[in-house]
């Protein structure tokens, strides 16, 4: 039975947690907002960027000479994964949710016998993944300096892709990030950015007589922009990745104040009892003094 | 009927630029200026450095721009930059810092024609830009 002025103890020690959960919730929910806003003004770029891809690739007749970037080196052996996680944790299930992600895939490579590489960019993911896959961890990349997303960090990585990628060092590029749902969900995903997956192609198959001049030729225009729309996902999985972050530590915060809740109430309750319990015990150790007297 | 059309330019962060009342638009394109008016045919092209020009009744706007694609469909011009700005805010130190870092790129030898070709405009629509 802990002491009175033990639980005095533990019932201020959970109080202040509870007001440092809180406040990380308030600052969450406002950087939620922003992160939000940021995503859905990002959205047109990519938008536009995919439409003239897929404008363009339409036109490509000789796919046998198209650019790599697009139709791939034709093998599949090395996958290069690029993990994207948050640079700081207390966000509820947000690294884990990419990292187990990641991981099943990386399972499959290994036991399909490809060679597998990994970058991180975002220090949790790094942390989680080094104990494991040390090996195959080509490059780790963190932005913990920059304070908003922006493009240019974007670039940076989509630079170290195109790189090794004219290197030969992989045949199959695919990110790893959660995608914003909304506040309480967050789907992790898998995007096959190289070669480019043409899932989505049929959507709008009324377009397809549309003849576009191209100046220069379709494939030095494609050559130029496959690099830049590789950046662009990055750009577009980070900012989706931010807004996540927020939504998932604002969920996990909101939980742990009200747990924390739950704890002081369970405890002033113990308290309260035992303080009787101790009027109780001296009462009766007075009256019985009296009476024996 | 008007003669007027549409313009987006956009870069990754933000919609950057929206106007539905332009009737010309000169931009920057790799191969040579191209001055795009209503009904052009649908085209595809990449930019140089250079400056876009849009005309719109009431006004002229300007901007720099250093990359990016330009497509042109259905009467709607979409200009897809990473870097761009308006010559009207036009930040002296950042043009000049432009200029000096495209011209350290110059020095270097170990880069081809096209890029040298690039570089090389940059500077002079740089320079252009900060003499007015």
């Amino acid at each position: 039975m802990p002491s009175l002025d033990d639980l005095r103890k533990r019932i201020t020690s959970v109080k202040s947690t509870q007001k440092i959960t809180k406040a990380m919730k308030m600052v969450a929910a406002a950087k939620l907002r922003k992160a939000q806003e940021n995503a859905e003004k990002g959205r047109p770029y990519s938008e536009k960027m995919n439409n003239v891809i897929l404008n363009l690739s339409k036109s490509i007749t000789d796919k046998e000479n198209a650019p790599k970037l697009l139709v791939g080196t034709g093998e599949e052996k090395v996958h290069l994964c690029i993990v994207l996680t948050a640079d700081r944790g207390l966000c509820g299930g947000f690294n884990t949710n990419i990292i187990k992600k990641a991981k099943s895939y990386f399972e499959k490579i290994i036991s399909e016998n490809k060679t597998l590489k990994i970058i991180t960019v975002g220090s949790k993911g790094y942390d989680q993944l080094k104990r494991q896959y040390k090996s195959y961890i080509v490059e780790n990349i963190s932005f913990k300096e920059s304070k908003n997303i922006n493009y240019f960090d974007a670039d940076k990585v989509g630079k170290i892709i195109i790189e090794k990628f004219e290197k030969n060092e992989f045949d199959v590029c695919a990110i790893f990030y959660n995608k914003f749902k909304n506040v309480i969900t967050q789907i992790p995903q898998e995007q096959q950015i190289v070669p480019l997956n043409e899932d989505k192609d049929d959507k709008d198959g009324s377009d397809n007589d549309n003849d576009y001049e191209f100046e220069p030729d379709e494939d030095e225009i494609l050559s130029n922009l496959l690099p830049k729309n590789i950046s662009t996902q990055i750009f577009k999985a980070m900012l989706e990745n931010s807004a996540s972050e927020q939504g998932s530590r604002m969920t996990a915060m909101d939980n742990a104040t009200r747990n924390a809740g739950e704890l002081v109430d369970r405890l002033t309750i113990e308290y309260n009892r035992s303080r009787q319990a101790a009027i109780t015990k001296e009462l009766i150790e007075i009256i019985s003094g009296a009476e024996s007297l | 009927m008007s003669n007027h059309f549409n313009i987006d330019i956009v870069n990754p962060e933000q919609s950057f630029l929206s106007k539905d009342n332009v009737f010309e638009v000169v931009i920057p394109a790799v191969e040579g200026e191209i001055g795009i008016l209503k009904d052009h045919i649908p085209i595809i092209s990449f930019l140089k450095p250079g400056i876009i020009r849009v005309f719109s009744e009431s006004e002229e706007q300007s901007f720099y721009v250093e990359d990016g694609i330009v497509e042109f469909k259905d009467n709607t011009l979409s200009v897809l930059t990473s870097s761009i700005f308006d010559l009207k805010d036009a930040d002296k130190n950042f043009v000049s810092e432009s200029i000096s870092s495209a011209e350290a790129e110059l020095s270097k030898d170990n880069i081809d024609d096209q890029k040298r070709f690039l570089l090389n405009h940059k500077v002079e629509v740089l320079k252009s830009i900060s003499i007015n």
